[in-house]
Order: structure tokens, then sequence, then C-alpha cells
């Protein structure tokens, strides 16, 4: 027992005190910032293995970008990616930043259902569906509860059952033949649920989007709450995305 | 033919063996006990279908690449009798091409995979029932409890005993290996072996990697070999912290949980400092990479190193002394080395069973073969023998960075963008990931484009080492085993 208190002592404090303003150690690649200076545009489109630019004027679709910065090791001076890791939003266009975009994200909050701040603001619980997921981001999700980042301190909880849960996070392109359980599963949550696509694969497929193997129908149905950039997802821009929705800080 | 780890051969120096012939070379190679199929498939070719076959031998650090040609009415005799190893395989080609095998043993869907031969659906396996008024079944999944991929479990039990367990995968199938011949930007196809399994990111970017240079016939420059041997003993300390963590969270012991997990986090975190990317993405490129490891990194990991070595043994140390946890990981979960052997199992199952299964000891690739690996081998096969491994890896591991960044070379190479492939070649290309044997096998077509990439991910070897070990134990530590092996979904489904 003693041998057990004097490791809890040598721990000392871990976790993040401001998940919110904290600093993210080395070279993190978060919102990108797109400069006016000439290059060739479709040269860029072109290098990008995700598709994810398209050019005039110059746009990069965090919902299909994995990342990578070989744009930003191809023309420095045009594109940058800074460590600002706040890059969830709640509508798809919010997730594509244009040539001059330098400004921070802010959730469109008239496109907020009202009834989430009133019902989930104060307690969340979601259930994550992993779909063809590649179990990078199934283990990001995972860390927001581990004790550095604690996502519990806000009442945000991961629950076993969806009958437990308010919302379902799901990662993953959405495998075809996940797609009949994701489905069970989101009819299992109760209403009103909200519904977040973690991960470059869940928000528009990725690579995978053109697989046969995949089935992205299910999607239509359902009203997106929140999407969450990365590939994959760092568990600050999880957090901070869903605290914005909550309404549980400025931005 | 006999090759290396990593090294092409021309398809029309491939002998093509009638299938008894071919059947039974290989009956006869697998007599060496160190022998093992790393990798074996079919390649369709007009109406025909071309098998290859990789066995790899330990004792002699070489692989062996025998080829047949089978019409596609053909009834074979399964290879799957002498060895049951190669279930797996037999199983994909019989969904893939609906090739029969005569009296297969275990011919059930492999992955439901979309471009089956059959209509069958995952929502109907046909599973393996006892009817008997003693057991009753228990179906677990696809969706599981935790954050975790998809699997279904379906076990037969006494009560709390489990008697039976048989695992369905094909849940997570994405058609990856299909979209590595379809997509054709060098940069995609990187990207896609960072999807193939997001645990193992730098394991299979690396197997890509050697396959694609050895195609290209590209002689990999001293740095770049350096920089991916660090990133794989990085990737295992991290991962392998990880899994410690979720051992002891499976076992509900709290400070095992908490301690290994915020350990973990400096591990990933070094990935982001060096490359931006706490699971490596981005990092491992052919012919490149965009963050080489410098002088000012290598300080970086020893002064994190420095402060998380003390506390990860302080805390491994406890808690392998600790009574209530040694009460609920020895003897649970036990493969003998006879089934393990049997079951063809690799990596840290296998030598936690007593097998010594190692690439990087086997056939050395990259900087291994001056670092001498001895491989970490425990005999009890329980879910202790499996997490003491990787307590003792990541020790080892910690020892092998150590001993590189005194070795580390100069960078004067020039990165290649692009690698054009050689035309009608076939590659093997083999690295142990933290969870063990990754192979990755390509093949190229007269144009030099590719025209079969096939992955075999350590899991697809495992799963049935899983299915195994939870016989005769309670219902209730299925969770510790399944943690214990660590599997993966999509590594499997692909």
């Amino acid at each position: 027992m003693l041998k057990a208190f004097k490791i809890w002592f040598h721990q000392g404090k871990q976790y993040i005190p401001d998940v919110t303003t904290t600093d993210v150690p080395g070279i993190f690649r978060g919102r990108p910032e797109i400069t006016d200076a000439k290059v060739d545009e479709d040269a860029l489109c072109n290098l990008c293995p995700m598709d994810a630019i398209s050019a005039h004027p110059l746009r990069i679709d965090l919902g299909r970008c994995s990342f990578c910065g070989e744009c930003a090791f191809a023309c420095p001076g045009k594109i940058r990616f800074t460590k600002d890791y706040k890059i969830a939003h709640n509508t798809r266009e919010g997730l594509i930043v244009a040539e001059g975009d330098n400004k921070p994200f802010v959730l469109d909050a008239d496109s907020i259902r009202s009834e989430i701040r009133r019902l989930f603001g104060r307690s969340l619980k979601l259930r994550q569906v992993s779909a063809g997921g590649d179990n990078s981001c199934e283990m990001e999700l995972n860390a927001t509860g581990n004790v550095n980042f604690d996502i519990g301190r806000f009442g945000i909880d991961f629950v076993a059952s969806p009958r437990h849960a308010d919302g379902i996070v799901v990662t993953g392109p959405i495998s075809e033949n996940m797609a009949a359980p994701l489905v069970d599963a989101y009819n299992a949550t109760p209403d009103p649920k909200i519904v977040i696509l973690a991960g470059t694969d869940a928000i528009s497929g990725g690579l995978f989007v053109d697989s046969p193997a995949i089935d992205r129908s299910v999607l239509k149905d359902w009203h997106i709450d929140l999407y969450v950039p990365g590939n994959p997802v760092h568990p600050l821009t999880f957090v901070n995305g869903v605290l914005s929705l909550l309404g549980r800080k400025n931005r | 033919m006999e090759i290396q780890n990593g090294q092409s051969v021309s398809m029309s120096q491939l002998e093509v063996l009638p299938y008894n012939t071919f059947y039974s070379d290989i009956i006869g190679l697998m007599e060496e006990p160190t022998a093992h199929c790393v990798n074996y498939f079919a390649v369709p070719r007009d109406e025909r279908l071309t098998l290859i076959c990789c066995i790899a031998v330990n004792a002699s650090h070489s692989i062996h690449v025998l080829r047949s040609e089978v019409g596609r009415d053909d009834k074979l005799l399964p290879l799957t009798n002498m060895h049951r190893a190669f279930h797996v395989f037999e199983r994909e080609i019989h969904e893939l091409y609906g090739l029969q095998f005569q009296d297969h043993p275990w011919l059930k869907p492999l992955r439901y995979a979309h471009d089956r031969a059959n209509d069958a659906s995952i929502y109907d396996y046909p599973f393996f029932n006892i009817q008997s008024e003693e057991f009753h079944r228990v179906g677990v999944g696809p969706i599981h409890a935790g954050i975790i991929e998809p699997g279904h479990f379906r076990f037969i039990c006494e009560g709390e005993k489990i008697h039976h367990l048989e695992i369905q995968l094909g849940w997570q199938h994405r058609g990856i290996e299909r979209l590595f011949v379809e997509k054709q930007k060098l940069l995609q196809r990187a990207t896609l072996a960072e999807n193939i399994a997001g645990d193992t990111v730098v394991g299979h970017s690396t197997a890509f990697c050697q396959a694609y240079e050895s195609l290209a016939g590209y002689q990999l420059p001293e740095k770049l070999a350096f920089d991916r041997t660090i990133a794989l003993e990085q990737e295992r300390i991290a991962i392998h912290t990880g899994d410690l963590s979720a051992i002891c969270t499976d076992i509900a012991y709290q400070l095992g949980n908490a301690v290994f997990g915020r350990l973990r986090t400096p591990m990933i975190n070094f990935f982001q400092q060096w490359c931006g990317n706490r699971f490596a993405k981005s990092l491992i490129r052919p012919g490149k990479t965009n963050f080489p490891f410098t002088p000012q990194l290598a300080d970086t990991w020893r002064n994190t190193i420095a402060k998380y070595k003390p506390h990860f043994i302080e805390m491994g140390e406890h808690m392998f002394d600790l009574p209530s946890v040694l009460s609920r990981i020895e003897r649970t979960g036990i493969v003998p080395t006879t089934t393990a052997r049997s079951l063809g199992l690799v990596g840290m199952a296998a030598k936690a069973s007593g097998i010594e299964a190692d690439i990087r000891a086997s056939h050395p690739y990259l900087r291994y073969n001056e670092l001498n690996i001895k491989p970490i081998v425990k005999t009890s096969g329980d879910v202790f023998a499996r997490a003491r491994v990787r307590y003792e890896e990541v020790l080892a591991s910690i020892q092998n960075i150590e001993r590189l960044i005194d070795l580390m070379p100069a960078a004067d190479y020039q990165p290649q963008t692009e690698l054009p492939l050689r035309p009608g070649m076939l590659t093997v290309s083999l690295v142990e990931g933290w969870r063990g044997e990754i192979c990755h096998c390509a093949v190229t077509g007269a144009g030099g484009q590719l025209t079969a990439y096939k992955i075999v991910d350590p899991s697809v070897h495992n799963w049935m080492g899983l299915a195994m070990a939870v016989r005769n134990n309670g219902i209730s530590d299925f969770p510790i085993c399944n943690k214990s092996f660590d599997l993966s979904y999509c590594g499997h489904d692909l």
C-alpha cells in the first residue's frame, strides 16, 4: 500500500489545467493559413493525396485533409499549418479554409439546435461507433478520458450502451459491413440525440470514399451536429469542439 | 525460389509448379520447425489463378517463394489439413475466387470482402453450435462496450465457463488492398499504408516502403534506414505502454491504468515533436522523409526518456509484484507452446508462448543486423506472459534506440519523389511491428503497374490464438484475454 502511495506521489499533477488554452508540444499541424502568394495552384491540387485542395481561390477542405503537410512543404510561402487545434465545426462548409481566412474557427450559432445546449449543456453521454475506423481515432477518443485530458471533468463521458447515450460519435469511412449495426446504434439512442463525425475518414470517407466496400448512404438521413477533423482527431480538438457545441466556452 | 527479406524476383524466374508439386514442396518446407507461412494468395490471370505462397524459414533467414497455376473450377487438396496455420489464406482464396478445397475442415467466410465470389451475408455466418441443454450461447458485438473496433464474438458457455469461442470478423472491411492498385499517386499509396492499421502506422508504412523501394530497385540510404528503425522501436514503446494501461483497466487496477496511461502520452507526443502526428502518420515515405531525425531530436528523446523510464519501471515492478494483479493475470488465457506452434502464432503472442518469433532477429532489415536482437521469450503463455513481454520489450527498445543514436549517420542523400516500378516483379517485405510479423507482397505487370498488393497483419495469424486462449476460462476473463492479445480488426479485415 505504501508503495502505491509512493507511486501516486511521484506522479505529481498530470492533468492539463486548461484544455482550452494549453499549447501542444512540437510541430502540430492544425488550422492552415493560406496567403495570397502566387503559386501553381493546379500543381498543388494534383499533389494532395486526399483531393482536399481546390484552386482559384485556393481552398483546403479540412474534412478531406489528412494533415500530412506535403502542400506546406511544396509551397511554404503559400500554405502554413498553425498549431491551432480548435478546428471542429458544426457545418460541413465551415471546414473549408480559403485564401485569406486567417482567423480562428467560430461555430455557426444559428444552426446549433436549441435543445442541445439546454439538455446537454451540463452533462453529455456519448456512444462511440467505429465503422471502418483504423483504431487511431478510437485511441485518441479513449485518450480524451485519460488523466491528462480528463474530459470527464466537464460532465462528458463515453458510455457502453447507446440506450444510455445522448448521442453517437462515428469514426471510420463507414464500411458497408458496419452500415447496418451503425444504424442500429443510432436508432437505439433516445431522442433528442446528437451525431458527431470524428476524423477525416468519417467526415468525407477520406481515401476510401470511392471504394465499393464503403456505404455512406446512412449519413444522408442524419443531422450532423459536429465535424471534428484530424487523421486521427487530436484529443484537444475533440474536447474543444464538444465544449464549443455545448456553449461551454467562447469559441 | 529462395530469397531474402525485401528482395524482388522476376515473375518469369518463378517456376510454375503443378499444384501437386506446389503442395508437397510446401509440406516439405514446413517440416523445418522454424518455417511458417507469411503470405499465400491468388492473383487472377486470364481465366486461371496464379497461386503464390511465401514460406519464411527463421533458421536459414530466408523466404521460399512458390508459384502454381490452377483453374477456377479445380478442386484442390487443402494445406490446412496438414498445417492449421494455412486456414486463413485458403479461406481468403476460396472467398475471393470460389476456388474449392476438398474436405477442408473450416472453409468459413473470412472477411466478407466486397468483391467476394459468393453472395453470403455477414449477418448469416455459419457459427459452430452445440445442441445441448447444458450449454448456452453468448453473442457479443459487432459493437463493443468500449471505444474499440467492431468484431463479433460468439461464446458457447457452460455456466460461467467458456467451452468454445468463435470470432467473426469482416465488419471493418474497406477494400484497402484494391485501393493500393487503383490509386496511382505514390503519396496516396503511402497514405493508404498509414491507414491499414492506425495503431501500427510505422510498422505498415515501413513494410510498404520496403516493398515499393525494392520493386523500384531503389537502394535505401543509410540515414533513412536509421530513421525508420528508430521509429519502429519508438512505436513499440508507445503502444506497449498504452496496452499495459489497458490491461490494468480490464482488471480494474486503477493506479496502473492511470500511470501507464499518462506515460503513453509523452511517448506518442515524441512522434508529434518529430513529425507533427502522435501516431507517426506522415513520417515514413518511400525514397524520402519530410521529417529527418536530427541530433536535436535525439536530445529531446533522451530528456523525454530520462523522465519516463524511472516512472515506468517503478510502476511496472510494483504491478508485477502485486498479488491482486497477479491473481488475475497468471494462469489466465493460456496458450501452450504446442498450440501456439500449430496455430502459427506470431510476434508478441508467440513469444509469450515460448516461441522465438521475431523478424528483427530472423530476417533482419533496416539497421537490425547491427542491433543483434534477442527475442524476449516467456513460456507460461498466459496473460501474465503477454503483459511481461511488453514490459521487457519496452525496456529493450529504449536500449535499442540508445545504441542506435550513437550510430547516427549523416543525411547525405537526394530525396526521391517518384519511384518507377520495374515490370513483372514480385516482392516480399517482412517487418516486425509491435504486434508481430507484418508481410506485404506486391506484384507488378508488364508496364510496371501494380497488379496485386497483399497485406498480412500479424492479427491474421493470431485471432485463432485468442479463440483457443479463452477455452475453460470464465467468460468474465474474456476482456483481459482479448486485451492481452490486442489484435487489430481493420488490419485483419483490410
